[in-house]
């Protein structure tokens, strides 16, 4: 367990109490088989997975479909009941909390979803959807409440006479501002992100990142941003973790992680993303296969059979690689780059025949 | 770098291309008046955001468009000196699939869940070249092996929910390329896909061009996956060609504010800029396009003419053709100003406004100053 030391780094090595902690959090489903359902196995959704969020932070949560950055996002939430694990905000933790207790808690820890179509309610007036809010908490009533409506829309970037309306009038990222303005409303302290932008055109994008960094600067709100592109995260985020196959692979202070990966699935990842200037030289690498199903994952390091380490050996297969500090804050699953904690006797014991060295392919041409 | 000097004639043709959906809300113009050229062997990339036409478009290039919606009179497709949408509906058939194939976004539904992947692409080779069962089945676990498909002979007798996202695509690719089509249009081919499963099917995709000499029609909105593959690029907004260049000089000097607008508006890695540029506003409705430039409400250089005057295509040299008066008032430029829908929050139904921090009129200032850095490398 060498997770706890991370949070104390979280915030970049300032000693700060993480508003959001969490530990080893698991979410495993039962694959059941014939009348009585029997289980036959577990999809390992999300297998362990720790890290901390500082008050008014961003930290971004990549990774491709399947990697289990939605479940974890919800599993905080309580959304999805987690398996294992422990999770805490502000001290408290949430996974002891009762219904009630949560439901009140819940002011402070909010969400906003990929689907701005899906996620607000057709028959709602848009100002009776961010109302709910106000009103479940007791935080304003009659004339005020209907203020605060008013006030909300204004700071997302919407008319205050747009209250009175339906989502079905409104663009998609006009009801992505709706649902931000709904979140807001109870005043929380974090968000909780899940692709907020992954729906919207470009320029649409763009203005609701904007929209998310002003906020967070006007209300010291903190992020959970989870999110597949990762040049949207590279910009919004100030600390980033790689997911893959239910697994925190790599986690970085967001400018070390671009400039320097260190796990080769986060290399691959990175060079695989398009960039928008023709003719810029650049190393991709391509992986092979798909992702391995999460219902029965590779033995020791679950990227082993996509790794492009030179020095990738029996050992990755059978060894689980420690999240470690390879660089200060920025941690790593990864037994061959070096420097690691699992040492070469170690490696050689489980038919390692490659010792750890350093890989770092040039990835970008750009600056 | 080979420049298209010596200009071969095109393979496929667009003319004046305009479809329309006549609905009880009025008439949605949402392609409107489109010309382009694909050259044999070539990538042209087709880039816009939602609704501006460019998938319907691709549908309509092989009349694939259902009513409401027709192809309004007038318009062309040429292909092999033909006029696709002349053609009676057998000898169009004749073409399609075979001459002219197609990728959609979406390999889940486009492919059919009650045949396995062999028979489907089998089924493609018999209707098209008369071929017995036993030599299509070969062709087709032939090119299942050609996309990159390991061990072919067994994913051919599976089911499409068998394979992954990736592995269907790769289905996909195989059937449109089977028949060694002159012209591949690929509508958004990678969009449903991972970032890493992307990269192998791009690659795949241009590997297979090398070879087969097909030429290739990338309609996406990703501008990364257009500066990758293409090497002419087709900008469209509200049904129109709003600017057609070599991707070089669209990158470095976009010249329609609408393709500056959305150059600027990625998030690039290793971009350090501390906001985004945006475009205000939002795309009309296709029922009800403004007159004049329809760009005009959310353009920062817009003038009395852009509400006036209709811009034509415009040459601005290079090869290069943009929708907008700018080429011929080029000083203007200088002098952007917040967007008509920024300062008022949009005209006509809901329009939604980039207002962010307070002191809205400067975001505008400040969303185009960033807009006029990116021009220069």
């Amino acid at each position: 367990m060498n997770e706890p030391t991370s949070a104390r780094r979280s915030a970049l090595g300032a000693p700060v109490a993480p508003l959001l902690s969490v530990r080893d959090l698991k979410k495993h489903y039962p694959i059941t088989k014939g009348l009585f359902g029997k289980t036959v196995g577990h999809v390992r959704a999300v297998d362990g997975v720790s890290f901390d969020v500082a008050a008014g932070e961003t930290l971004g949560l990549v990774g491709e479909s399947g990697c289990g950055k939605t479940t974890t996002g919800r599993a905080i939430l309580r959304l999805i009941e987690p398996t294992s694990g422990a999770v805490r905000f502000d001290g408290v933790d949430l996974l002891a909390q009762s219904p009630k207790q949560l439901r009140a808690l819940r002011r402070h820890l909010q969400i906003v979803f990929q689907d701005p179509f899906s996620s607000l309610n057709p028959r709602m007036t848009v100002g009776a959807t961010i109302r709910e809010g106000l009103t479940i908490h007791r935080l304003a009533e009659g004339a005020q409440a209907e203020q605060r409506v008013r006030a909300l829309l204004d700071e997302v970037g919407l008319r205050p006479e747009y209250a009175s309306r339906y989502p079905h009038e409104f663009s998609g990222g006009q009801r992505q501002r709706i649902g931000i303005a709904r979140a807001l409303a109870v005043e929380p302290k974090l968000i909780v992100c899940d692709e907020p932008v992954s729906a919207l055109d470009v320029s649409v994008q763009a203005q609701v990142v904007n929209l998310l960094q002003d906020l967070q600067r006007q209300r010291g709100l903190a992020y959970l941003f989870i999110a597949h592109d990762l040049s949207v995260v590279e910009h919004m985020a100030s600390r980033v973790a790689v997911m893959y196959l239910g697994r925190i692979v790599e986690l970085a202070p967001s400018e070390a992680l671009y400039r320097e990966p260190l796990m080769p699935y986060t290399q691959a990842l990175l060079s695989a993303i398009p960039v928008p200037s023709p003719g810029g030289a650049r190393r991709r690498i391509v992986l092979q296969g798909d992702v391995p199903s999460p219902a029965n994952p590779p033995s020791g390091c679950v990227f082993h059979p996509r790794c492009h380490h030179p020095a990738k050996d029996a050992a990755c297969a059978r060894l689980v690689p420690p999240l470690e500090e390879k660089a200060p804050g920025h941690w790593a699953a990864c037994i061959k780059q070096a420097p690691t904690t699992v040492d070469w006797a170690q490696q050689q014991a489980a038919g390692g025949t490659n010792p750890p060295s350093r890989y770092l392919p040039v990835l970008t041409g750009t600056p | 770098m080979t420049a298209p000097a010596a200009p071969a004639p095109p393979v496929l043709s667009l003319r004046d291309l305009r479809a329309y959906f006549h609905t009880d809300a009025g008439v949605a113009r949402s392609v409107d008046g489109v010309s382009l050229d694909v050259h044999a062997g070539e990538t042209l990339g087709v880039v816009g955001e939602s609704g501006c036409g460019k998938s319907v478009t691709a549908l309509s290039v092989l009349r694939l468009i259902r009513p409401p919606g027709r192809v309004e009179a007038g318009s062309r497709v040429l292909f092999e000196g033909r006029d696709l949408l002349a053609l009676p509906e057998h000898e169009l058939r004749a073409i399609r699939g075979n001459r002219i194939a197609m990728i959609f976004q979406e390999p889940m539904t486009a492919l059919n869940p009650v045949f396995t992947v062999g028979d489907q692409i089998a089924e493609v080779v018999r209707v098209h070249e008369k071929a017995s069962r036993k030599a299509a089945w070969a062709r087709a676990v032939e090119m299942l092996a050609a996309v990159g498909i390991p061990d072919p002979e067994r994913r051919a007798k599976e089911y499409p929910h068998q394979l992954s996202g990736g592995m269907r695509q790769r289905v996909m690719i195989a059937m449109a390329l089977v028949l060694s089509p002159a012209v591949v249009i690929a509508d958004e081919p990678t969009t449903a896909l991972d970032v890493t499963i992307q990269a192998q099917i791009l690659e795949l995709l241009s590997d297979l061009q090398r070879r087969l000499g097909t030429a290739i029609v990338m309609i996406t909105h990703d501008l990364g996956v257009i500066a990758e593959v293409a090497r002419r690029v087709v900008v469209m907004y509200a049904g129109e060609v709003v600017e057609e260049s070599p991707v070089g000089p669209l990158f470095a000097a976009p010249h329609h504010p609408y393709a500056e607008g959305l150059l600027a508006a990625v998030p690039r890695l290793g971009d350090r800029r501390d906001r985004l540029a945006t475009i205000p506003g939002t795309v009309p409705p296709a029922t009800a396009w403004p007159s004049g430039c329809r760009f005009r409400d959310r353009c920062p250089y817009a003038w009395e003419r852009c509400a006036r005057e209709h811009p034509p295509l415009y040459r601005i040299g290079d090869g290069r053709v943009s929708r907008c008066h700018l080429a011929e008032e080029p000083e203007r430029r200088a002098h952007p100003h917040a967007p008509r829908s920024e300062a008022t929050h949009g005209t006509g139904g809901i329009a939604s406004a980039e207002r962010g921090a307070p002191g809205a009129p400067a975001s505008g200032d400040d969303a185009a100053g960033s807009v006029r850095s990116e021009v220069l490398p």
